[in-house]
C-alpha cells in the first residue's frame, strides 16, 4: 500500500496546470481530493510520475447562483454540498445524494469535480448530474468547451474529457419550483458504493431518471423519463431496467442487482412523487 | 476536627476491588494517542522488510529474479527460500504440528503466500524493491473446495508430504487429508438415530472469515552482535511461547532471546501463531546486524494471516416425539488451507469442537472432524472464541432450530425441556467434558421475560398476516440462543501447545510503602488486564487497585505463561493472581500477628487490614504490614513481601448465556435491521461489570459482522475476493444496533474467585443468535437452513427461492 515515486506540483493557475500536463503527457495526472486516485496509486494500479494538485487554484472553487442555474467550481467538496444552505434550497437532491456518499472524512476532501471526472461507475455524482441535465466545462490547451453530462461517459474510466483538459465547472439548471426529487441508494454499509442507486426528478410535466453502478457508465434513460412524465411508473421502471447491464461482484449476482435496481427505482419514484408540490 | 473513621463500606469502595466498575486505566493512554504499538518502535539504523507475494493460489515457482530489485536505491537484500535453507529456516513448525513454508520453497499454495523478503533502508524503498522482483510461475490446478480436495484425482497440494500416511494427529487417508478426529460413541449414536421417533438432518456451514484486528501483524527484530542477545518486539498474543519456539527453531539459547509484546491493537486469535514476517525480520537482523521492522498492510493481513472458521458441519439430531433429544451426530469437513496452522491445544486438532452438545442434556453423541488441505490461506484460529467453540455453538444452536421445525415446536420451549438441570452439575457430557456449573433454566426464563417473548411472538404473527395480506414487505424474525462456552485452557494434563503446558502465572511484589507491582504471563490486547487484575489483587490483599501497577508482555521480566486467547486470562492467570495474593496474605498475617503481639490464628483479615479477633480496634493495615515486612526484623520471617504463583487449572470453566435478537427483513432488498438485541451473560464472579459490558458490546458487534456479511471469499482460481475493507465487512457505529446487557451469576466452583471469563461469549453466542433470527423470519415459508453470511443478496436469494418475489 505504498505508491511508486512521483513528483508533486501545486500550481495556482489553470494554465500552469495544463502546462505541466502538456509537458509530461501520460506521466501526469491532476489530483483533486485524492480519495479515488490515491487509493489506486497505493495499490499501484495507477502509477504516474507527476501529480498536479488543484487545491491552490482559486478559479476552481466556489458556488454561484443565478435564477436559472447553479454553477459549481470543480473543487467544491462533497461536504459543501451538504453544508451550503442556498444550494440545499435550490437543489435539495444534491444534499440528499451527498449524504449517501462515503463518510464525513472522505467528503471533507473529495470533490464534486473529482467525483464526476473520475469515470468510476460506482461514483454517485455522475448519474445524478445526468438526471439533472448538468453541463461540464473543461479547459484545455485549445480553450474552453462544454460537455453535457449525458454525453460525458463512454465506458468505465473513459470520458469525453481529453487527457490534457481540466474539468473546471459544473452547471446545473435549477428545476422549476414544485419539482419532486429523490436519490435512493442501497449499499452494504457506510462508505460503500451502491449496490443500486437511482436519481429521480419529477414535476411540471417532465421527469428524469438515472441509475448508478448498474453498468460500466451511469445510465440516464430518456424512455424511462418520458414514461414517468406520462404517469406510467411500470413503463418507466421497465425502460430503466432495460438500459442497465449490472455485473456480479461481492455485492451480489446479476439477477439480484437487476431486481433491487427495480425496487430502488420504484422507491425513488414514490419519494419523488410524494415531494411534488 | 471530627475524627473520621472510615466505615467498612468506605474501605471496600476505596480498594476498587472485585465488583467495582473501575474505569480502565489503559484508556488514559489510548484515548490520548499515547499507546506504544509495534509500529511505534523506532530504533537507530532500523531497516524495513516487505514481502513479494504470490498472485497465484497454486503454482510452481521456477525462478526468482532479484537483480532489478537490488538496483533500487536503498534495497540491501532480497531473501528467498534458498537463502533460508542453509539455516533450516525455509520452513517453520506450525502450532498444529504441521510445518509451513516461510518463503516459497519451489511452489506456492495460496494467493498472497510469501515468496521473497526485500530488506531496505526505508519502507518506500522496500515497496519499490518488491515491485522490481520478478518471479516466474507455472500455474497448477487450484482446489478451493474441501470436498473436491478429497476426490481421488484431486491435485496434490502438499508434495512435501507425499507418501506420508501418518500425520501429527494420526493416519492420513488421502494426499490432501490432514487428520481425522473422533469423539464419543459412533455405534451407540447411530443406533439412537436408527431407533429415534424423529431425526433432523442438515448441513450447517460456518463460512471462512478473519479476525482482522485494527492493528495488523508486525515485528521488530534486533540482534545485538556484541551481547549475542536477540530482542524481538511483535504483535504476539503469547510472547513466552514465541520465545521458546524461536529458541527451538533458531538454536539461539532461550536466555539470549527477549520477546516483548508492547501495546497490541486487538488480536482476536489473529496474533497467536507464528508468521513468516517474524522469522524473516529475525533472519534479516542477524544477517545485517541491524534492527529490522516488518509490518503488514491491511490487504496482507486479510490475505495471508490466520483466517477463522470454514467448517462444513453435517449434523443429525434425534429426539422423541415430545422433543426430548436422544442423540447428536456430527461430521465436520474442516478447510485448513495450504498448511495446518490452527492454534489449538495439541491433543485437540479440532479444538474444543466436542462442546457441540451445547447446553443440552444429550445422552449419546458422536463427532468426527476431517481436516483437509486446500489452496487457501492457512489459519483456523479461534476468532474471539475458545478453540472452535463458536463453530460448535453455531452448529448446535442451528440444529436445535432445525429440530424445532421438524417437531413443529417453539424453539424456546424445545431448549427448555432439554437444558442440563442445575442439579446435574458437575455434568459429564457425552463428548467428554465435565461442565463445572450452570443454571440454564433461570437464565433462560429471565431472558424470555426481559424481552416479553410471548408478546414478541404475537407481534410476529400479526406482521406475518400483514405480509400475507400485502400490507407490508417486511418480515420479523426472533433469534434465540442459549450457548455454553468452554474456556480457560487449560489443565496441563490434557492441554499443551507444542508441548508447552497451558498453565499461567502471576508474580506480585508489594513495595515497602504498600503499593505494588504485578506481572503476568498473559498479554492484554484491549481486554483491560491492567484494570481487572489489579482489582483481583486489591480484593485479595487489601491494597487499593489504584496503587498497583500491572505489567505484561516482556519475557525478561514477566513470569512464564501461555498468553491471552481463548478467554483464558481470567480463568488461568486470574486464578494465579488470586493464589499469589493469598500467599502474600498468609505472610502478612504472620507479620500482623507479630506486630500485634498475638498468635497467628488470633488475627483475621478485614478488607484492608488484619484485626485481632474480637478486638477490631486493634489492627495493622496492609500498608503498615508492608513497611514492617521490609524494615523490621521479625523472628522466623524472611524480609520482603512478594509471591509468585503458577496456576494449573483443575478444569476448564463453562460460561454460558441467553441471547435474543429481533430483526426485520426487507424481502425485496435483502436488508435486515436489528431492532432489539438482549444479551444475558453468566461468567461466574464478575470482576468489573463495566469491562464485561464493553467486552459484550464489542463481541456482539463482531458477531453481527460475521453473521450478516463478513467473509473471506475466493473464486474458483483461488483469488481472494475480499481482501480490502470495502468488501470485508467491519461494522461502524452506523451499522451497530443497541445492545441490552444483563447477567446471572453462577460462580465456577473450582476457580479461586469463581470467575469464568467473558471476552468471547458474545461472539460465540451472538453469531447463532443473529443467524437464527434471519432463519426464523422465513420459517413460516418453509426455510430450514441458509448459509451465512446473511448479507443482502443471500437474504434476497432466500426470499426469492421461497417465492416471495412473485
Ligand atoms: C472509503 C471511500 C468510500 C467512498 N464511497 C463513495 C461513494 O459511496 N460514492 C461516491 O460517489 N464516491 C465514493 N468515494 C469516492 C469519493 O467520493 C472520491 O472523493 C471521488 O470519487 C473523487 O473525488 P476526488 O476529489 O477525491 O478526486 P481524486 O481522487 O483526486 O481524482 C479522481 C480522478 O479524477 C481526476 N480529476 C479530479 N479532478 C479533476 C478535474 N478537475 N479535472 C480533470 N480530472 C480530474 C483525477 O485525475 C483522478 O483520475 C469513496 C471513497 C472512499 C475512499
Amino acid at each position: 500500500m505504498i505508491p511508486a515515486n512521483f513528483e508533486y506540483h501545486r500550481p495556482s493557475e489553470i494554465s500552469a496546470a495544463i502546462g505541466i500536463i502538456q509537458q509530461h503527457g501520460d506521466e501526469a495526472r491532476v489530483v483533486a481530493g485524492g480519495h479515488s486516485l490515491i487509493p489506486m496509486m497505493k495499490l499501484r494500479m495507477a502509477e504516474m510520475g507527476h501529480l498536479v494538485d488543484l487545491q491552490d487554484i482559486e478559479e476552481l472553487k466556489g458556488i454561484e447562483f443565478s435564477d436559472s442555474s447553479v454553477v459549481m467550481g470543480a473543487m467544491t467538496t462533497q461536504h459543501e454540498l451538504i453544508d451550503n444552505a442556498d444550494l440545499a434550497s435550490r437543489l435539495p437532491i444534491l444534499r440528499e445524494a451527498a449524504l449517501q456518499i462515503a463518510d464525513p472524512q472522505v467528503r471533507y476532501m473529495g470533490t464534486v469535480g473529482g467525483n464526476v471526472a473520475n469515470g468510476d461507475p460506482g461514483n454517485d455524482m455522475p448519474g445524478l448530474m445526468q438526471c439533472l441535465n448538468a453541463t461540464f466545462e473543461v479547459v484545455g490547451p485549445d480553450g474552453r468547451r462544454s460537455i453535457p453530462a449525458r454525453d460525458f461517459y463512454e465506458a468505465a474510466y473513459f470520458t469525453a474529457r481529453e487527457d490534457e483538459e481540466i474539468l473546471t465547472k459544473i452547471s446545473i439548471p435549477v428545476p422549476a419550483t414544485g419539482t419532486g426529487y429523490a436519490y435512493e441508494k442501497q449499499k452494504r454499509k457506510i462508505g460503500d458504493y451502491a449496490t443500486a442507486a437511482s436519481a429521480v426528478m419529477i414535476g411540471n410535466g417532465a421527469a428524469s431518471i438515472a441509475m448508478t453502478n448498474l453498468s460500466d457508465t451511469p445510465i440516464w434513460s430518456e424512455a424511462a423519463g418520458t414514461a414517468l412524465a406520462a404517469g406510467d411508473v411500470d413503463g418507466a421502471v421497465a425502460a430503466a431496467l432495460d438500459a442497465i447491464d449490472p455485473q456480479e461482484d461481492m455485492r451480489g449476482p446479476v439477477e439480484f442487482k437487476k431486481h433491487v435496481a427495480g425496487v430502488i427505482l420504484r422507491r425513488a419514484i414514490a419519494r419523488a412523487q410524494s415531494r411534488v408540490g | 476536627m471530627k475524627d473520621e473513621v472510615p466505615t467498612t463500606e468506605e474501605r471496600v469502595a476505596n480498594l476498587k476491588g472485585m465488583g467495582s466498575s473501575r474505569k480502565r486505566v489503559e484508556d488514559v493512554r489510548f484515548t490520548q494517542g499515547r499507546g506504544n504499538y509495534v509500529d511505534d518502535i523506532k530504533l537507530d539504523g532500523m531497516l524495513f522488510g516487505d514481502f513479494v507475494r504470490s498472485p497465484y493460489a497454486h503454482a510452481r515457482v521456477t525462478t526468482i529474479h532479484t537483480e532489478e530489485a537490488m538496483k533500487v536505491p536503498g534495497v540491501l537484500a532480497v531473501i528467498t527460500a534458498a537463502d533460508l535453507e542453509p539455516l533450516g529456516l525455509h520452513w517453520m513448525p506450525t502450532l498444529a504440528g504441521d510445518k509451513q513454508m516461510v518463503l516459497a520453497d519451489g511452489k506456492v499454495l495460496f494467493q498472497g503466500q510469501e515468496v521473497a523478503f526485500v530488506v531496505a533502508t526505508d519502507r518506500y524503498a522496500a515497496a519499490d524493491g518488491v515491485e522490481a522482483v520478478e518471479v516466474d510461475y507455472e500455474e497448477l490446478p487450484v482446489v478451493v473446495d474441501p470436498f473436491k480436495a478429497m476426490e481421488p484425482d484431486a491435485p496434490v497440494l502438499r508434495e512435501d508430504l507425499e507418501g506420508q500416511t501418518e500425520g501429527a494427529h494420526g493416519p492420513r487417508r488421502h494426499h490432501n487429508h490432514i487428520f481425522t478426529w473422533e469423539q464419543g460413541d459412533k455405534d451407540a449414536t447411530e443406533a439412537v438415530m436408527a431407533e429415534a421417533d424423529v431425526v433432523a438432518e442438515e448441513m450447517i456451514y460456518y463460512h471462512r472469515t478473519h479476525p482482522s484486528p485494527l492493528e495488523t501483524c508486525g515485528s521488530v527484530a534486533s540482534m545485538d552482535k556484541v551481547t549475542g542477545k536477540l530482542t524481538l518486539w511483535g504483535t504476539f498474543q503469547a510472547p513466552h511461547a514465541i520465545r521458546t519456539v524461536v529458541s527451538l527453531i533458531s538454536g539461539i539459547a532461550e536466555h539470549n532471546i527477549r520477546v516483548i509484546s508492547p501495546d497490541i491493537g486487538g488480536g482476536f486469535g489473529n496474533k497467536v501463531g507464528a508468521y513468516a514476517g517474524y522469522v524473516c525480520s529475525v533472519v534479516a537482523s542477524i544477517v545485517t546486524g541491524k534492527p529490522v521492522k516488518w509490518v503488514e498492510d491491511r490487504m496482507e493481513n486479510l490475505m495471508s494471516t490466520a483466517f477463522a472458521r470454514d467448517y462444513w458441519m453435517q449434523g443429525k439430531i434425534a429426539a422423541t416425539k415430545e422433543g426430548k433429544i436422544t442423540g447428536l451426530w456430527c461430521h465436520t469437513t474442516a478447510d485448513h488451507g495450504g498448511f495446518d496452522a490452527c492454534a489449538d491445544p495439541t491433543k485437540f486438532p479440532a479444538g474444543f469442537m466436542n462442546i457441540c452438545t451445547g447446553s443440552y442434556d444429550i445422552p449419546t453423541a458422536y463427532l468426527a472432524v476431517d481436516g483437509v488441505y486446500t489452496n487457501k490461506a492457512p489459519g483456523g484460529v479461534a476468532y474471539r472464541c475458545s478453540f472452535r467453540v463458536t463453530e460448535a455453538a453455531y452448529f448446535i444452536e442451528r440444529m436445535i432450530e432445525v429440530l424445532a421445525i421438524k417437531l413443529n415446536m417453539d424453539a424456546a420451549e424445545l431448549r427448555r425441556i432439554n437444558f442440563i438441570k442445575k442439579e446435574q452439575f458437575p455434568y459429564n457430557s457425552a463428548l467428554g467434558w465435565e461442565y463445572d456449573s450452570g443454571d440454564y433454566h433461570t437464565a433462560w426464563d429471565k431472558a424470555l421475560n426481559a424481552v416479553g417473548y410471548d408478546d414478541l411472538r404475537a407481534e410476529q404473527a400479526q406482521q406475518l398476516e400483514d405480509f400475507k395480506a400485502g400490507k407490508t414487505r417486511r418480515l420479523m424474525g426472533i433469534g434465540l440462543t442459549h450457548f455454553t462456552e468452554i474456556v480457560g485452557a487449560g489443565p496441563v494434563k490434557n492441554c499443551d501447545i507444542l508441548g508447552l503446558g497451558m498453565f499461567d502465572s502471576c508474580e506480585i511484589r508489594i513495595h515497602p510503602t504498600g503499593s505494588a507491582i504485578a506481572r503476568l504471563g498473559t498479554i492484554s490486547q484491549g481486554q483491560g488486564h491492567a484494570t481487572t487484575f489489579a482489582q483481583i489483587i486489591a480484593s485479595e490483599i487489601g491494597i487499593p487497585a489504584d496503587d498497583i501497577t500491572l505489567e505484561e508482555g516482556d519475557t525478561d521480566t514477566a513470569p512464564y505463561g501461555l498468553g491471552t486467547y481463548g478467554s483464558r486470562s481470567t480463568p488461568v492467570a486470574g486464578a494465579a493472581t488470586a493464589m499469589a495474593g493469598r500467599k502474600i496474605k498468609a505472610k502478612a498475617q504472620m507479620i500482623a500477628a507479630y506486630l500485634l503481639e498475638v498468635h497467628d490464628d488470633d488475627v483475621e483479615f478485614d478488607v484492608d487490614r488484619f484485626v485481632v479477633k474480637g478486638a477490631p480496634e486493634r489492627f495493622k493495615t496492609m500498608k503498615e504490614i508492608a513497611f514492617a515486612a521490609y524494615n523490621q526484623a521479625i523472628p522466623g520471617v524472611e524480609p520482603g513481601l512478594e509471591a509468585v504463583s503458577y496456576y494449573d487449572p483443575p478444569n476448564m470453566t463453562y460460561p454460558f448465556g441467553a441471547y435474543i435478537c429481533v430483526l426485520d427483513i426487507d424481502v425485496d432488498t435483502g436488508e435486515a435491521e436489528v431492532r432489539k438485541f438482549y444479551a444475558l451473560d453468566d461468567c461466574g464472579t464478575r470482576i468489573n461489570p463495566m469491562i464485561i459490558e464493553g467486552q459484550v458490546h464489542g463481541g456482539l458487534t463482531e458477531a453481527l459482522a460475521i453473521a450478516m456479511g463478513q467473509e473471506i471469499a475466493y473464486d474458483e482460481m483461488g483469488n481472494n475476493k475480499s481482501a480490502t475493507l470495502m468488501d470485508f465487512f467491519i461494522p461502524t457505529s452506523w451499522e451497530t444496533p443497541n445492545y441490552e446487557t444483563d447477567h446471572t451469576t453462577t460462580p465456577s466452583p473450582h476457580h479461586p474467585i469463581g470467575a469464568k471469563g467473558v471476552g468471547e461469549s458474545p461472539n460465540v453466542g451472538g453469531v447463532p443468535c443473529f443467524s437464527n433470527a434471519v432463519h426464523d423470519a422465513f420459517r413460516p415459508f418453509g426455510l430450514t437452513q441458509s448459509h451465512m453470511p446473511h448479507d443482502h443478496w443471500r437474504i434476497w436469494k432466500t426470499a426469492n427461492g421461497l417465492g416471495l418475489h412473485s
